[in-house]
């Protein structure tokens, strides 16, 4: 036992000084809040304000466009080709023409600089529902008014109803998010730390140190040790990039104030009515600011659930990877000669990380719930599962599975490790890998 | 006292036999040679007692116990393919392996400083191995092998990569180990390293054990009797004297000087000749030719094994 902690202790140390993880340590972050705030950095100097002159040759929405603190609208009363004329000599960004009030009417929009999807929206939304109602008025007699009061709002609530008749009211929207983000996290995670222990595996083999090692400890001590230690490597840097992101976006969101948290949260998407009805009818509230809406939300989520199932598949799955790839960076000379053996460990990763959404449309048919139980699979789909509800059961069998998976992949890689790390210059195929599992001693 | 007595070991890979019924003594305080062409099977040996891979019948002893985990850190070993983390720094490395041996850090770091001072090295602590000769990893790795004071070390061709002065000064140090109680097992191909240094051997061929013994003993076992005699004289004289006991093989007048070679046709010692002779002739020299110990390699290689040295895949 004292032994697997010192070689875990190397592994950890000396990647954790290496250059390259504190580059990628401060980098990472930097590159995270960049993504981030790049944008909000662009629209906050994008900042030149939509100002639009709008020619209404039927004169019935004058004052029914609502200007915003980026988009304004200003009425005119020139004809559209005088406009047109002076439109360079002018303050306006666009022209908006609305020439008729037919259910198919054209409307005209001219502008100097392309105008953004969403600008075009809200105006067509305005548009639409304004020739709506007038026609409402003219053909049917109702008013807006009339319309107005006569207004539903209907409010849709899932609810889980379980066997013994028990009734759970469940918002999959947040909680689904977090596992989906969960199970992206795990499939980076093994792919990131997984190629390091290959790598680990191959340069003490090709550096010939591994026969000096293994005379002091069992070879499955080496592998061992070698797998945990990178599995904290990898902590460590997750845990560094968590801190630092976070100390860093709220140190640059108090730096830029309180414009920026306006504009993240005023942003294309919350400003597109569509959106904030699915929101409203999401929170089940009418008049919730994003804020409130968040926390009612949070309050649903099987947060114990989701977060200890996270860390069982981070680990089971990372353990069973890393020992596959232990195995295979044993088998082989160079990293180059690895490909072939790779494959077939990285194929069911992709597949499950490509199925996710899939999985998300139906996730309790048969293919989400066999490949939440087969070993290889279940770290990634059964995050995605989780928050739509999983039977216990099922949760069980599939935990159960996962460590008869790691038990077992790790029983059959010690096997090809203790054979793998003494062979030199000999072209390894899948036939000898098979005999190596029935070696003695 | 032996330290290691191999009994009866057997081992096979799937395509061929590695050690077939071998036993092996090896006495305590001795260095014992460990001799074979590649592939005879003294990698897979070392392996066993290093515990690396076990036999797949027979036995092995530690001293007077069953050779099992607790005696690693009694056992040091230089493989014959050996490497050092290439980006790791000399002195963190040398710790490191010693604590897997089992010595705790404050002795380790004492022991090195001591060894690095021997060696003269110690401007080398803080760099990192990428950054050493090969000739100067051989050092640091040989530190590493003997640092916790092994009784029984396994070198397998120790002075391979080194230079003829480090060669001296590692053999010094081998035999200093020895006089100080370890016990050395010692593989190599390099004959002349093994007449200089080794007490005992062993031959190992295609999986078998062909020769063991004392060198000394040995080298008398194979002694040829011929002899090489200088002397000044007649020929005639000479030849008469010998009479039939002695068969003549070559002969050859250097102004005045004649070198012969002769034969004993029964062992003979030295003093018989020379009093067969010492009447007749003026003796300015007699030597007998011993054979090498690779001489005896080769003939007892080849006589298992008339056909030709087969080179077979190492390591397997």
């Amino acid at each position: 036992m004292h032994k697997i902690k010192l070689i875990i202790a190397r592994e950890y140390l000396t990647r954790v000084k290496k250059k390259s993880f504190i580059l990628m340590t401060l980098l990472g972050p930097i590159l995270m809040a960049g993504l981030m705030l790049v944008p909000v950095w662009i629209a906050m100097k994008d900042k030149d304000i939509q100002l639009i002159e709008v020619i209404d040759d039927t004169g019935k929405f004058i004052n029914q466009f609502e200007s915003t603190t980026t988009l304004k609208f200003e009425h005119t009363f020139k004809s559209i080709d005088s406009a047109k004329a002076n439109f360079y000599d002018e303050k306006y960004t666009s022209i908006l023409h609305i020439t008729s009030l037919d259910q198919e009417s054209e409307v005209k929009m001219y502008y100097k600089k392309q105008p953004g999807i969403s600008t075009i929206q809200k105006i067509k939304n305005t548009i639409e529902t304004g020739i709506r109602n007038i026609d409402l008025e003219n053909k049917y007699k109702i008013t807006k008014s009339q319309l107005d009061e006569n207004k539903p709002d209907v409010k849709i609530e899932s609810i889980a109803l379980d066997m013994e008749g028990g009734e759970e009211a469940k918002d999959v929207g947040i909680s689904t998010a977090l596992g989906l983000g969960g199970a992206i996290m795990i499939y980076f995670f093994i792919f990131m730390y997984g190629i390091q222990i290959m790598r680990g595996v191959i340069e003490e083999k090709t550096s010939r140190i591994v026969e000096i090692i293994i005379s002091s400890v069992k070879p499955f001590q080496l592998m061992m040790g070698k797998i945990i230690g990178i599995a904290l490597v990898g902590l460590t840097q997750f845990l560094l990039w968590i801190v630092i992101t976070s100390a860093l976006y709220s140190i640059i969101i108090g730096f830029i104030g309180g414009e920026a948290e306006t504009i993240i949260q005023g942003n294309d998407m919350m400003n597109d009515p569509n959106m904030q009805e699915a929101m409203k009818s999401m929170g089940g509230g009418t008049d919730m600011s994003p804020g409130t809406l968040i926390q009612s939300v949070v309050a649903d989520i099987p947060i114990f659930k989701l977060l200890f199932s996270f860390l069982f598949y981070f680990l089971g799955g990372y353990l069973l990877y890393g020992a596959l790839l232990a195995a295979v960076g044993s088998a082989v000379d160079s990293e180059a000669d690895s490909q072939q053996f790779m494959m077939p460990i990285t194929i069911p990763l992709i597949f499950s990380f490509v199925v996710a959404q899939v999985v998300m449309e139906n996730p309790d048919g048969p293919l989400a719930f066999w490949l939440s139980m087969f070993p290889l699979t279940s770290p990634i789909i059964m995050m995605v599962r989780i928050p739509f509800g999983v039977e216990i059961w099922e949760l069980l069998l599939s935990m159960v599975l996962l460590i008869a998976g790691f038990i077992g992949a790790t029983w059959m890689a010690g096997k090809i490790y203790r054979t793998g790390i003494l062979m030199y210059g000999k072209k390894i195929t899948y036939k000898e890998l098979w005999k190596w599992l029935f070696y003695k001693g | 006292m032996d330290i290691l007595h191999v009994k009866r070991v057997y081992k096979s890979y799937a395509d061929h036999k590695a050690l077939h019924n071998l036993s092996l003594h090896v006495e305590q305080q001795s260095i014992f040679g460990l001799l074979g062409p590649n592939g005879a099977g003294k990698t897979t040996l070392i392996r066993i007692i290093n515990q690396i891979t076990a036999p797949d019948k027979g036995e092995v002893f530690f001293g007077k116990e069953k050779l099992a985990q607790k005696h690693i850190s009694q056992i040091g070993y230089l493989p014959e393919e050996r490497g050092l983390y290439k980006k790791m720094k000399v002195g963190e490395q040398a710790i490191y392996l010693a604590q897997l041996k089992g010595m705790s850090k404050g002795e380790a770091v004492y022991k090195l400083k001591q060894w690095f001072e021997k060696f003269e090295i110690t401007e080398w602590w803080d760099k990192k191995v990428e950054e050493l000769s090969k000739g100067m990893a051989q050092k640091v790795q040989f530190i590493t092998t003997v640092l916790h004071e092994p009784k029984l070390l396994i070198l397998d061709e120790p002075f391979s990569g080194f230079d003829p002065i480090n060669t001296n000064i590692i053999k010094k140090e081998i035999l200093e180990l020895r006089d100080k109680g370890s016990t050395i097992i010692f593989s190599t191909h390099n004959m002349e390293s093994v007449e200089e240094i080794c007490d005992d051997i062993a031959l190992i061929n295609k999986s078998k054990k062909i020769l063991d013994g004392k060198v000394s003993e040995i080298k008398a076992a194979y002694k040829s009797n011929v002899f090489e005699i200088v002397f000044v004289g007649n020929m005639i004289a000479f030849t008469t004297a010998l009479w039939t006991s002695f068969e003549l093989l070559d002969s050859r007048d250097d102004n005045g000087r004649i070198h012969v070679k002769i034969r004993a046709n029964k062992p003979s010692e030295m003093n018989d000749l020379i009093r067969t002779i010492v009447n007749d002739v003026q003796i300015i020299s007699v030597n007998e030719i011993t054979p090498s110990m690779n001489d005896i390699f080769i003939q007892k290689v080849q006589e298992v094994m008339p056909e030709t040295l087969e080179e077979e895949v190492t390591n397997a």
